[in-house]
Parts: structure tokens; C-alpha cells; sequence
């Protein structure tokens, strides 16, 4: 295998371009702030206004984080449903993940009307909302879970994946008929995506399960590269299929279910940024490409978030629209170039 | 006649109808995976997914078994590796990507990750198909010498009789109503090849060991 050594100045590399970009990130938006004055809230010192000071803190700093966690958590969750169903168009939002989230979220919104408004009052609330997003993708996962242990296929699954999706959007249309206009457009907003609506608490509570996911992976590690040749070879290996089966399943559901919990479906960057790397690290071995995708997609998602916010304008552009334009072509130029989608 | 049935249930790919299989006088579903994978290597028809690894990323996955809980491999893996690469005569195309390889070639990697496994048995099914005769020839060969030479247990199933009475040790001929288990100049003295197809087309010549089209 090539080992990681081998990419140690990629590595480097793609690390100061994340400071660079982290910075540049919270650097900009539609309050214009002086890069000292930006230097200096980060540091800790002297700053000219009290609220540039709570501008970086309080909202620019979150939601960096946010994107750094949203960009590596689907991109590595993404690279391992890749090889788990041995399919180079297979991300969170092909297993149905994300598509459990949304329903949890749309039932929460849009089915609060039908219970009446004092429901509404204390469950509509940002936290809930993860809540509901996390519960949907849970039920995916166990519904995932049991056909993975009865169907030996992994297309099947695949199949299943699609079709969650499409009951999804079924009962968000049967949902919407009946619900007010005001929860609609709350529905909408949150299936736009956003970065920047996370608390200090909030952030905690993402990041934690995405360490979990992380740490899942790292003990995958092995499991994954032995995958790289079937699950036949990987069984005549000694390889635990169904518990190694589980373990990415598990892994990849905190990582995609937590992300659109916290920053609503984004689109494109689970299926586009493990290819992306790919093109940098041209090997298959796992250990080079999970540290890897997590850098990349952290960029990525910072970039993106960098020109959704549109600096020294008032507008913020929904961050979905910018990952799909940015990753949408990525997937066509995939498809054209037949030979990069070996993996 | 259910030759892969029969390989793919000896390797534990697939579950036994019925009976007993033992290993080293031990139940085959006695065995742990990790177990099993030290002692019984496969090569299998199925085409891998991953085409980016690498000859040597691919003979390298032969010692998962003995690797740590990251697979980190030690100067001992890498000898094994190194060995299995010889043997087969694959050093010079240890860095090329699998996409890169002919079939017979990545067959020749497959075997080299079963020595890589180092197990005293290592089970192949029809290792030989899409292959042209030459390179049937030299597979088959190279498995011989192998054998010989490492002292392991090759097994493989084929329907190249022809290639099978020169190369092998022992056969087993597996028809509808008999199986018949022995060296091949025993089966042939026992008429085991001459029942094994209808003989209104092709014969069985026991003088030289091949079948021949009636004219």
C-alpha cells in the first residue's frame, strides 16, 4: 500500500490551505471588518468595536467550525459508503440517511400544524429540529440495518436507499397540502441548508458525534481496505463481514444523520469530494484517503460557504445551491471521464 | 457438475447442505475466521471492484489475516509478500495498477495473493477461464511447481481435462451418477474419462491421454 508518507507534502499542503481558507472564511461577510481587527478578535486582543468582536465570536467562528465538520463528515461518510457498497455514485443521500433526516424534520414542521399551534411553540425550536432529523435518520439506519443482515446484495440496499428517498418526498407533498404557508417556508428554509444558525452548545453536540463517527471509522480502517477486494475475499481474509458491515453502517449514519441535523440535506459533497481526492491521491488504500477527504471537504465547504455568503453584500445565498453548482458538474465531468470513477 | 458448488462449499464462501467437512481433522465450522484465513486460501472467478490497487497493494491484502487492528504490515509480511511476487514471476509489473492488467496476468496476482496468505491450502475455482491455451498452460504449470516446490495443497476446479490429465497429481471426476477420486494414469486405466461425455461425438484415446472428435 502507499502509505501515507508518500502524501506527506499533499498533507501539509492541504492543511495551510484550510488555515488560509478557515481564515479567509471568517474574514469576510456582510459586515465589513478590518483583517486586523479580525487577527486580533481570534488572538484574543485589542478590538476598535465591541460588536465586530461579537460578530467573529459569536457568529463567523461557529459557523467556520460548522462547515469544517459539515465538509469532512459527509465527504469521509460519503468514502465509505463508496466502498461498503463498492458503487462510485453511492453517498449519505443514496442510503437514505439524509432522506430520514428530512422526513423527521418535515414531520416535525409541517405535521406540528395538525396538532395544533401550543405543539408548534415548544418543539419548534432549532433544537427539536435536530432532534426530529437525527430520530428520521436513526429509523433509515435500523430499516437499513435489517435489510443489510437479510439481503446479501448490496445493490438491493441501494435500491432501498432510493426508495426511502421517494417516500420521503411523498409524504413532504401529502404533508404540505395540509400544513399553513409559515411552517412550509420553514420547511424550505431548512432543506436550503445552512451553516450559521449553531450555538456554542449546539456545536459541542455536532461535534462530539462526529468524533464518534470519526473514531468508528479509524477502527474500520482495516476492514475497509480488506473490502477493496469483495466481500468473498474479504470473508476467505478472516474479515467479520456483518460486524464490519454494521460498524461503517453505524459511522456513516452519525456522520450524514448529525450533519443534516445541524446544517439541513447538503447536497453533492458526500458523492463529488471522494472522487476530488482521488485525483490527488491516486490510491485506494484508506488510510491515506480518510485523512485526506476530511481536509478536502473541510476546504470545500468552507470555499462554498465563503462565496454563499456573498461578502459586503446584505444576501446570503442558500449554501445547498452553491454545493450543487459547484458539485453537480463535478459528477457530469465524473461520468464523462469514465476511467477517474475507478476507486 | 457443480464444481464451484462443491469449492465454494470447502472454502466456507457458502454454507454446506449437509454431511461434514473437516480440516486437519477439525470441523470446517469449527473455525474462527481469522482461523480459517490461516489455514485456507482462496482464488476466486469474481473480478475484484477495486481496479486502482496496485499489483503489490492487492498481494499485500493476502496478509490481513496476521496484521494488527490497522493492518500496518512488519518486515515479515513484507518478506511474504516479496516471496509470493517471485514465485509467480510478477515483480515486474508489481507497481502497475490492476486496470492495467491482462487476465492472465491478474490471475497471476490472485495466486500471488493466496501465497501470500501462506496457508497449506489454497482452493481455486476454474483458474483458467478466460484464458488463451497458453496461458492456460502456464497457470496451471506454475500452480504444479508450486506445489511442489512450497509443499501446499492446490486445488482447483476445471472442465480443461485435457490439461488437467498432464498437470495434476490427482483428479477428481465428478459426473451425474460417479465420482471417482485418483492419479490420472488410475483413472485412465479405470475408464473414469471414457463415461464422461457421450460418446456419439468425442472419444476418450487412452493411449495418449486426450479426446479426440470422432471424424
Amino acid at each position: 500500500m502507499r502509505s501515507t508518507l508518500t502524501y506527506r507534502y499533499w498533507f501539509l499542503f492541504l492543511t495551510i490551505i484550510l488555515v488560509v481558507v478557515a481564515f479567509i472564511n471568517i474574514s469576510l461577510g456582510s459586515v465589513s471588518i478590518p483583517v486586523k481587527a479580525v487577527f486580533n478578535a481570534l488572538t484574543g486582543g485589542e478590538v476598535e468595536k465591541e460588536t465586530w468582536r461579537y460578530i467573529i465570536t459569536d457568529y463567523r467562528v461557529p459557523k467556520a467550525i460548522t462547515a469544517i465538520l459539515v465538509g469532512g463528515g459527509l465527504s469521509l461518510s460519503g468514502l465509505l459508503m463508496q466502498t461498503l457498497f463498492r458503487n462510485p455514485l453511492a453517498g449519505p443521500f443514496v442510503l437514505g440517511i439524509s432522506s430520514g433526516a428530512g422526513l423527521g424534520v418535515a414531520l416535525l414542521i409541517l405535521g406540528s400544524s395538525l396538532f395544533g399551534t401550543w405543539f408548534s411553540f415548544t418543539l419548534t425550536g432549532s433544537f427539536s429540529l435536530a432532534a426530529a432529523a437525527s430520530i428520521g435518520s436513526f429509523v433509515v439506519l435500523m430499516a437499513a440495518m435489517l435489510v443489510a443482515g437479510r439481503v446479501r446484495d448490496t445493490m438491493a440496499i441501494l435500491i432501498i436507499g432510493l426508495m426511502f428517498g421517494s417516500i420521503t418526498t411523498a409524504v413532504v407533498n401529502v404533508l404540505s397540502h395540509f400544513s399553513d404557508s409559515e411552517r412550509l417556508q420553514q420547511y424550505i428554509f431548512w432543506s436550503l441548508g445552512s451553516l450559521g444558525n449553531l450555538s456554542w452548545v449546539q456545536l459541542g453536540v455536532f461535534s462530539i458525534i462526529i468524533i464518534a463517527g470519526l473514531l468508528l471509522s479509524i477502527f474500520s480502517l482495516k476492514a475497509l481496505n480488506t473490502l477493496l477486494l469483495g466481500e468473498n475475499y474479504a470473508k476467505s481474509l478472516g474479515l467479520n463481514i456483518r460486524r464490519s458491515r454494521y460498524m461503517i453502517i453505524i459511522a456513516t449514519s452519525l456522520l450524514a444523520g448529525s450533519v443534516t441535523a445541524f446544517a439541513g440535506p447538503i447536497a453533492f459533497i458526500g458523492l463529488a469530494v471522494p472522487h476530488l481526492t482521488r485525483q490527488i491521491f491516486n490510491t485506494p488504500n484508506h488510510k491515506v484517503l480518510v485523512p485526506a477527504v476530511l481536509l478536502y471537504g473541510a476546504i470545500l465547504m468552507l470555499v462554498c460557504d465563503t462565496i454563499a455568503q456573498l461578502p459586503n453584500s446584505q444576501f446570503t445565498l442558500p449554501i445547498n445551491a452553491i454545493t450543487s453548482l459547484v458539485g453537480a458538474p463535478v459528477v457530469i465531468w465524473l461520468l464523462i471521464r469514465k476511467r477517474k470513477m475507478i476507486f | 457438475m457443480g464444481k464451484s458448488t462443491l469449492l465454494r462449499t470447502l472454502a466456507r464462501v457458502q454454507p454446506k447442505l449437509g454431511g461434514s467437512i473437516d480440516l486437519k481433522g477439525r470441523g470446517l465450522e469449527n473455525y474462527k475466521p481469522t482461523e480459517l484465513a490461516s489455514q485456507l486460501s482462496l482464488v476466486l472467478t469474481e473480478q475484484i471492484p477495486s481496479k486502482n490497487l496496485t499489483v503489490t497493494e492487492v498481494v499485500a491484502l493476502g496478509r490481513q489475516p496476521y496484521t494488527n487492528w490497522i493492518g500496518s504490515l512488519t518486515g515479515n509480511d513484507k518478506e511474504k509478500i516479496k516471496n509470493a511476487l517471485s514465485l509467480v514471476n510478477i515483480e515486474a509489473i508489481k507497481n502497475k495498477k490492476c486496470f492495467e492488467l491482462s487476465d492472465g496476468q491478474l490471475q497471476k496476482t490472485m495466486i500471488a495473493r493466496a501465497l501470500a496468505q501462506d496457508t497449506a491450502l489454497i482452493i481455486l475455482d476454474e483458474p483458467t477461464t478466460h484464458l488463451d491455451i497458453y496461458h492456460k498452460a502456464y497457470i496451471l504449470k506454475l500452480l504444479k511447481e508450486i506445489a511442489h516446490k512450497t509443499q501446499k495443497t492446490i486445488l482447483y476446479s476445471s472442465h480443461e481435462i485435457d490439461l488437467a490429465i498432464q498437470l495434476c497429481d490427482k483428479m477428481l471426476v465428478m459426473t451425474e451418477d460417479k465420482i471417482s477420486f485418483g492419479k490420472p494414469a488410475t483413472l485412465i486405466e479405470s475408464g473414469s474419462f471414457s463415461e464422461l461425455f457421450p460418446t456419439d461425438l468425442i472419444n476418450f484415446d487412452k493411449a495418449s491421454g486426450t479426446f479426440k472428435v470422432n471424424k
